[in-house]
C-alpha cells in the first residue's frame, strides 16, 4: 500500500530557508541543508525546494544549496521557482533535484511542460499552481500569486497533465499562512479531474489538519506545509504517529 | 571498487552520493575497460526502456556489462536498469533486454485496478518472496521510494520482493549474481542505503 506523503518545502532565499504570510513578509529561518538533513532524518516522505531569488548570482546559490543537500539527504528531492526552460530543468537535476516543479514558467511557455517530459519523464515534471477564488471560480495567479492570468485552474491543470505533467502541487493562496487547514473544495475540484498525484498546499496549521484533508480526500496522496514544520509548530514524526494511529496509510 | 554505468540517462548525482555516505568507492563510468576492472556494477536508468537500451548499445556498454555478469561479477540494476536485466520490455513498442533474468516488462495498468493512479509514485512496504543478501539489513515491511510505470513480470524465477499496488508488483529481483531493484535505493533514505550497503559487501560468483 502506498502512503500518504509528508512534503516540508523550504523556501530559499540568498542560501537561506525563509517562509512568509501569504507570500509576503518574509522571514529569515535557517540553513536549508541542516534543515532538509533533520526533516529526512525525522519522516519527511520528500522535499521540495523552492527558489525565491530573483538574480541569476543568488541562483547560483540556490544550485549549491541543492548540491549540498542532495550530498547527503537521501530522499526524493522537488525543486521549483525560476524554472523556464530545459536548461533551468538540466541545471537543477545535474545538482541533485529529482523531480522539477514548473509555474509561471509553464503559464509562459506551456510547450515546455511537454519538452520537459519528453526528456526526462513524466515522472519530472511537476505543475504547481497557485490557485485563488476570484467571484467564484479557480484563478490560476503567475509571478508568486501577484498576477491573475485569468486562466480557469482545473482546465488548466488538466492541460498541464495532458502535456505531460506527472504531478501536481495545487498551493491555494486563499488557504495559504492562513493555518486553518487545506482548501479541501479546491482540492476535490482538483482530484475529481486529474488521475496523477495530487499534493495539497497552504494552510496546514496543525496535525488535525492533515488527518482531515486525507480523511476527507483520499484521492489526495501528499500533504506540503513550511512554516508550521519550521517553526516547529508540529514534529513531523508525531504527525506520522498520529496519521498511523488514525489507519492513514503512513510510513512510520 | 563499484562502477555506476555511465551511459548518457539519468541523474547519477544521488547514487554516487549515496555510496559515498556509506563509504563504499565508486566511479561513474562510461568505459569497458573501468566496468571490468570493477568488483561490482550498478546500472542505474531512468526514462524509456527502448531508448535506455538503445544508449547502452550505442555507448558498446551493452555487450560489456552482459559480458561481466555473465562470469560472475555482481550487478544491481536500479528502476530501468534492473528492468533492462529481462529479455524483454512493452514499453513504446517491443524491445529487447539483457536477458540476464526470465521475465518480460509490461505496463502496471494491465495488472492494477483502474482507478490507481500510473505512476505508482512514492513510499511503499517490501513483502519478502525469498530470502536474498540485498535484504541483510532491512526487514520485511521495510518502506522504499518507487517511480515506475512499468513491472517486471513473468519473473517468479528470481523475484524476491513486492510491492502492493491494487497487485503485488515486483519491487526487487535476485538470482545468483544479478540483482535489481524496481525502487530507488538512493531515495529510500536510511533504509535504501543499507540496501546499497548489503550489495557492496555481496562477493562474486566468479572463481579466481
Amino acid at each position: 500500500m502506498i502512503t500518504k506523503r509528508i512534503i516540508p518545502c523550504l523556501d530559499v532565499r540568498n542560501g537561506r530557508v525563509v517562509k512568509g504570510v501569504n507570500f509576503d513578509g518574509i522571514r529569515d529561518v535557517s540553513s536549508p541543508v541542516e534543515k532538509a538533513d533533520y526533516y529526512s532524518r525525522n519522516g519527511a516522505d520528500e522535499l521540495v525546494f523552492y527558489d525565491i531569488t530573483a538574480s541569476n548570482e543568488d541562483r547560483k546559490i540556490f544550485t549549491n544549496v541543492l548540491a549540498e543537500t542532495a550530498e547527503r539527504v537521501f530522499i526524493p528531492l522537488t525543486v521549483g521557482g525560476g524554472i523556464r526552460s530545459i536548461d533551468d530543468f538540466d541545471r537543477v537535476l545535474k545538482c541533485g533535484a529529482d523531480k522539477v516543479s514548473v509555474n509561471s514558467g509553464a503559464i509562459a511557455d506551456p510547450s515546455l511542460i511537454g519538452k520537459a517530459a519528453k526528456k526526462y519523464g513524466n515522472q519530472c515534471v511537476v505543475i504547481s499552481a497557485d490557485v485563488k477564488r476570484v467571484d467564484g471560480a479557480f484563478r490560476v495567479f503567475a509571478k508568486g500569486g501577484r498576477e491573475n492570468t485569468g486562466l480557469e485552474a482545473i482546465s488548466w491543470i488538466k492541460r498541464c497533465v495532458s502535456l505531460g505533467a506527472g504531478e501536481v502541487v495545487l498551493n491555494s493562496i486563499d488557504t495559504d499562512g492562513v493555518k486553518n487547514g487545506f482548501d479541501l473544495e479546491m482540492l476535490a475540484a482538483v482530484t475529481a479531474e486529474v488521475n496523477v498525484p495530487v499534493i495539497a498546499s497552504g494552510g496546514a496549521g496543525k496535525i488535525e489538519d492533515f488527518i482531515t484533508l486525507f480523511r476527507a480526500l483520499p484521492r489526495v496522496d501528499a500533504g506540503l506545509a513550511a512554516s508550521i514544520f519550521h517553526f516547529g509548530e508540529v514534529e513531523i514524526r508525531d504527525l506520522k504517529k498520529r496519521m498511523a494511529e488514525e489507519g492513514i496509510p503512513t510510513r512510520v | 571498487m563499484i562502477a555506476i554505468v555511465d551511459y548518457g540517462v539519468g541523474n547519477l548525482f544521488s547514487l554516487r552520493s549515496s555510496l559515498a555516505a556509506i563509504g563504499v568507492d565508486a566511479i561513474v563510468t562510461g568505459e569497458k575497460s573501468e566496468i571490468k576492472k570493477a568488483d561490482r556494477i550498478i546500472l542505474p536508468g531512468v526514462g524509456a526502456f527502448s531508448a535506455a537500451v538503445r544508449k547502452l548499445k550505442e555507448t558498446g556498454l551493452f555487450d560489456c556489462v552482459k559480458e561481466e555478469a555473465i562470469q560472475g561479477k555482481p550487478l544491481l540494476g536500479i528502476c530501468l536498469g534492473m528492468q533492462m536485466l529481462f529479455e524483454k520490455s512493452f514499453e513504446g513498442g517491443e524491445s529487447e533486454g539483457l536477458g540476464l533474468l526470465k521475465g518480460e516488462v509490461r505496463p502496471i495498468s494491465d495488472v492494477i485496478p483502474k482507478e490507481y493512479k500510473v505512476p505508482h509514485i512514492g513510499w511503499n512496504a517490501l513483502t519478502f518472496c525469498k530470502d536474498s543478501p540485498l535484504f541483510r539489513y532491512i526487514k520485511e515491511g521495510d518502506y522504499v521510494y518507487f517511480v515506475h510505470s512499468y513491472f517486471a513480470s513473468h519473473a517468479e524465477e528470481s523475484v524476491t520482493a513486492t510491492a502492493f499496488y491494487g497487485a503485488p508488483l515486483t519491487a526487487s529481483v535476485g538470482l545468483g549474481n544479478i540483482f535489481g531493484c524496481q525502487f530507488h535505493p538512493e531515495k529510500s533514505g536510511e533504509v535504501g542505503l543499507r540496501i546499497l550497503r548489503a550489495f557492496a559487501e555481496i562477493k562474486g560468483g566468479r572463481s579466481e
